[in-house]
């Protein structure tokens, strides 16, 4: 543990924050161009957040202590799971305390939370959002945590500093598994953000929302508190993925300060090139049936399962 | 040590003679549970000690069969099993003495209760197979007593009939195994059977016994039928006892075969246990997450998690069996962890459980809702249960179910092709289980204490006694204290672990306060403590900068509800339509799963309808053709019954005639 790691922690907990209702601006931005509409600026999401902070809480009369503590905790678990992805070095100081499997697990905490929170006022939106949600829950977690298993047949590990280390020291290679691991997670980062096919995350009123069900009674600080949860998760899976696909340009422990300059921006790279791909990925297909969702997820399934069986194949041969 | 326990359990009879004799007085059975409670206490020590110690106590009494004698031995294994009995005893009995108040027959559980934890203790501490078979029959005698508490009840007697049925199979599975390994050792006492050295059919008999005589009790898939209808039949206090610690027994008693005094098994028979073990949990929370019955649907919960142990010890056995002893070491102290957490939360969730009963005598979830501004620390306490037995961080069934994960991650070092292929997919199981498990128990707190209240008994609800409130708080305590600090449960389980699998864990589970590194430090590392301290600085950051931000204005008023108004609460997501997804996705294959709506149309006044027909396919598969089988053959005998008595002497006549042939032939047939 040095000085250095611990103020890269800092550092990497703000950004993770602090940028991620850029990269939702972003993206919804593009979408908007690519639609042919002029759109909101990418600061919107900004204006957004500091206006539902400023306004009064207006709370269901029979809201209950969980319904207020929930946003805190959502967003809480969120943030920290987000600040445990290395995105421009991996010498982080809280980055042994959890693993891959972990960081699944603590959004499984946010999800958790929030599903309960949907059915706390006791109206029939939360429960159709909270019930629908454990069920791409059920679906996606199996298939992450399968990827997690791939990934860590191939390095020996479950850690993501570590991992990044293997791929960066050429240990991995071009490898079939990878790329299905690749895949599968791609479905799931999309299911656990709401996104296109799964769920539309501008959508309201309609019969087919998941997410936006169960935060329809929140107002205020509490909606603030959630719209950032949600874009924080949104950056983390998109900074997953790139730490350990496209590890490439990551400070690894022991460079100095140049390289963590060019891990920055090679971090911004990176994450404007996955928006911009989820962005026309959304333009182009459209949503999906809710009982389309098992294919969708059970796809992603069984293509990680896959990986790992090819990883046998290919060490076979 | 072992004299010490052995004195504690013998003052359990006592009570119940206490209990017997002052049935009609009316606080009896709150002082035959306060005196529980004390005993628990003691023996939960003495256990934590022999834990603490390491070592082994041994005890001869002179009872018992005259050439055996009865052996008990406290080592730290079924030391370690002592503090997970006691520490479910000790809260189901503090519990317990409020909460008889609220049943209608508490004199006939007090009778019971007694001997009930006298048998499990003493099934811990036995070093021979009379002892143990007699303590375990004690054991499962009392329950059923228990079970049939409210016998009145048509459901509760058959349910103590399948339970009957179920426990006496298992028993003679046991007998079966002990039988085998007495021949071979030439002895009944554990010391002996220890040395006997097995063929390879005789230790797979064994083993296989073993596992249905343990399994039967455990709720291993298939024997598990008799679990979900018994657990929830017995006062709420008694199911967290039979869910929480019974099952702890029985996976007591397999590990204790597998690992200790049986045969060392090929390492396939880790791959069917582990096997097993995943379709039990993903089985078992299915049909958890169908239930409207909270009793059993945390019956079902518990199936789950016996399967979660489960794969930890098929793992274990399966790298004991290659020679890989330090992972095999990993697994075994991981499905250990699993075992203690689970009879903690499991206990929790029961009494919870029992709490909502005598505050509502409801137990139908469809008819709860909202018990969270009535029932406030029930409420919080379940919700920390809830969480932790859905495998959430920090709590402490995250902590284990990751150690299982990452042994099991360990699989592929197996070089065969059944582990290399069986642990992913087990894998991908407990993950979906642990999914699964999350669905479960936001459906079970959502319906229970969130929402509107669905009924007059859920809206007039008022909050249980201290003492029932002050042991869910202890326990949900306990959830997060087991979870936050894991390490230094897992250094004290490392040294368990390593009596029997002999090889050194402490240098590849510990890293050091506070990292758990089960493997190596670069193999991916945990630690509750330093992410609970973090993710706290967060949300206090958060508080702290809200606060300076925005406004402190709340108003309240109605739900908004997209502009819905819905007057009547039966317009809320009911339990069933919150499972409508999961059992159209999961149900439609596993359980024949068929809706059927009935639409009235326009002008019809009569109310539409939705039937829906689950069926299991372990009833009918299994159970219903076996009963229908025995019912025939009983029929056939029954013309034995009436016949003449020279019929009768020459029926005699032929057996004898048939057990001569038979020593005739062993004789020339070596």
């Amino acid at each position: 543990m040095t000085v250095f790691s611990i103020l890269w922690q800092v550092l990497q907990t703000l950004i993770c924050l602090l940028a991620a209702p850029l990269v939702t601006g972003f993206v919804r931005t593009i979408k908007a161009r690519l639609v042919g509409r002029q759109g909101p600026s990418p600061l919107q999401p900004y204006r957004d957040l500091i206006r539902l902070l400023h306004k009064d809480l207006v709370l269901a009369e029979n809201a209950s202590w969980l319904f207020r503590i929930a946003p805190y905790v959502i967003f809480g678990f969120t943030w920290m799971a987000a600040a445990l992805v290395p995105s421009f070095t991996t010498n982080l100081v809280l980055i042994p305390a959890a693993d891959l499997i972990t960081l699944v697990a603590f959004l499984g905490v946010a999800r958790f939370m929030i599903s309960l929170a949907g059915l706390d006022i006791g109206t029939s939106f939360g429960g159709l959002g909270a019930s629908r949600e454990m069920l791409i829950a059920s679906l996606a977690e199996p298939a992450m945590l399968m990827s997690v298993f791939t990934l860590a047949l191939l390095t020996g590990t479950t850690a993501p500093a570590r991992i990044i280390d293997y791929v960066l020291a050429g240990g991995v290679g071009l490898q079939v598994s990878m790329g299905l691991t690749l895949v599968s997670l791609l479905l799931v980062a999309i299911a656990e953000n709401g996104r296109i096919p799964i769920d539309n995350p501008a959508t309201h009123l309609e019969l087919t929302m998941v997410h936006e069900a169960m935060v329809l009674e929140y107002t205020g600080r509490h909606l603030a508190l959630i719209e950032a949860a949600a874009m924080v998760r949104l950056m983390l899976y998109i900074s997953l993925i790139s730490c350990i696909f496209i590890p490439w340009g990551i400070s690894q422990s022991g460079k100095g300060f140049e390289g963590i300059l060019i891990g920055l921006v090679s971090y911004g790279a990176k994450v404007g090139t996955l928006a911009a791909f989820l962005a026309v990925f959304e333009t182009v297909i459209a949503k999906m049936r809710v009982f389309r969702y098992a294919d969708f997820l059970g796809g992603a399934l069984l293509l990680s399962l896959l990986a790992t069986l090819v990883l046998y194949v290919s060490e076979a041969v | 040590m072992t004299a010490q326990a052995l004195l504690a359990v013998a003052v359990l009879p006592f009570l119940t003679m206490l209990a017997m004799v002052l049935h009609r007085r009316e606080n009896t059975p709150s002082l035959v549970h306060a005196a529980c409670f004390a005993v628990s206490c003691i023996l939960g020590l003495i256990g934590a000690l022999a834990v603490l110690k390491g070592g082994a106590d041994h005890v001869q009494l002179p009872v018992g069969l005259p050439w055996l004698k009865a052996h008990f031995r406290i080592d730290g294994f079924s030391g370690f099993f002592l503090v997970i009995i006691n520490l479910g005893a000790a809260a189901a009995s503090l519990f317990g003495m409020t909460y008889v108040r609220h049943l209608k027959h508490p004199a006939r559980v007090a009778v019971a209760y007694p001997m009930f934890l006298a048998g499990m203790n003493m099934a811990l501490m036995s070093d021979d197979a009379f002892s143990f078979l007699v303590s375990w029959e004690f054991m499962s005698a009392s329950s059923w007593l228990m079970v049939l508490a409210d016998h009145e009840e048509e459901e509760n007697r058959k349910a103590a009939f399948t339970y009957l049925i179920m426990a006496l199979f298992g028993t003679f599975c046991l007998l079966g195994a002990f039988g085998i390994l007495a021949q071979a050792g030439g002895g009944y006492d554990f010391t002996s059977m220890r040395a006997a050295k097995l063929d390879g059919l005789q230790s797979s008999l064994v083993v296989l016994l073993g596992l249905l005589g343990a399994g039967s009790k455990a709720g291993l898939v298939p024997l598990h039928a008799w679990l979900p209808l018994a657990h929830p039949a017995a006062p709420s206090h008694v199911s967290a006892l039979m869910s929480g610690v019974m099952t702890k027994v029985a996976l007591y008693a397999l590990a204790r075969l597998l690992f200790d005094f049986g045969p060392t098994p090929a390492w396939w028979w880790g791959a069917i246990i582990m096997v097993l073990g995943g379709i039990t949990a993903v089985v078992g929370i299915l049909y958890a997450l169908m239930q409207t019955d909270l009793k059993r649907l945390l019956a079902y919960s518990t199936v789950e998690n016996v399967g979660v142990v489960l794969i930890g010890l098929g793992v274990a056995l399966a790298f004991k069996g290659e020679g890989k002893t330090s992972y095999a070491a990993l697994a075994l102290a991981a499905s250990l962890y699993h075992m203690l957490n689970h009879s903690v939360m499991k206990s929790l969730l029961f009494l919870g459980a029992g709490a909502v009963l005598a505050s509502t005598g409801e137990r139908n979830i469809e008819k709860l809702g909202g018990l969270i501004h009535r029932m406030p620390v029930t409420a919080a306490a379940f919700l920390v249960g809830a969480a932790a037995i859905s495998a959430l961080p920090p709590l402490n069934g995250f902590v284990s179910e990751w150690l299982i994960l990452q042994s099991l991650f360990l699989g592929p070092k197996i070089p065969n092709w059944a582990m290399k292929f069986g642990s992913p997919v087990v894998a991908a199981l407990l993950a979906l289980s642990a999914a699964l498990a999350a669905a479960t128990f936001v459906r079970a707190f959502g319906m229970v204490f969130l929402g509107r209240a669905r009924s007059v008994a859920a809206e007039t609800a008022h909050e249980v006694s201290l003492s029932m409130r002050a042991v869910l708080v202890f326990l949900a305590g306990l959830c997060a204290l087991l979870g936050i600090v894991p390490v230094t449960v897992t250094s004290q389980l490392s040294g368990v672990a390593q009596n029997l699998i002999k090889a050194q864990l402490s240098e590849t589970i510990v890293q050091g306060w506070p990292w758990l590194a089960p493997i190596s430090e670069t193999r991916g590392s945990y630690s509750g403590t330093v992410l609970v301290a973090s993710v706290v600085i967060l949300i206090l950051g958060t508080v702290a900068v809200i606060k300076g931000f925005g406004t402190r204005n709340i108003r309240r008023g109605p739900a908004w509800d997209c502009g819905h108004k819905e007057a009547s609460p039966n317009f809320q997501y009911s339990a069933s339509s919150f499972a409508q997804p999961l059992r159209r996705v999961y149900g439609a294959t596993l359980f024949s799963a068929k809706e059927e709506v009935d639409m009235p149309m326009p002008n019809e006044t009569r109310p539409a309808l939705l039937t829906l027909r689950l069926i299991d396919p372990v009833w009918q598969g299994i159970y219903q053709p076996l009963a229908n089988g025995v019912a025939n053959l009983a029929n056939r005998l029954n013309r034995l019954q009436t016949m003449t008595v020279r019929r009768h002497l020459l029926m005699m006549f032929l057996t004898l005639l048939l057990m001569l042939i038979v020593a005739a032939l062993r004789r020339v047939v070596p």
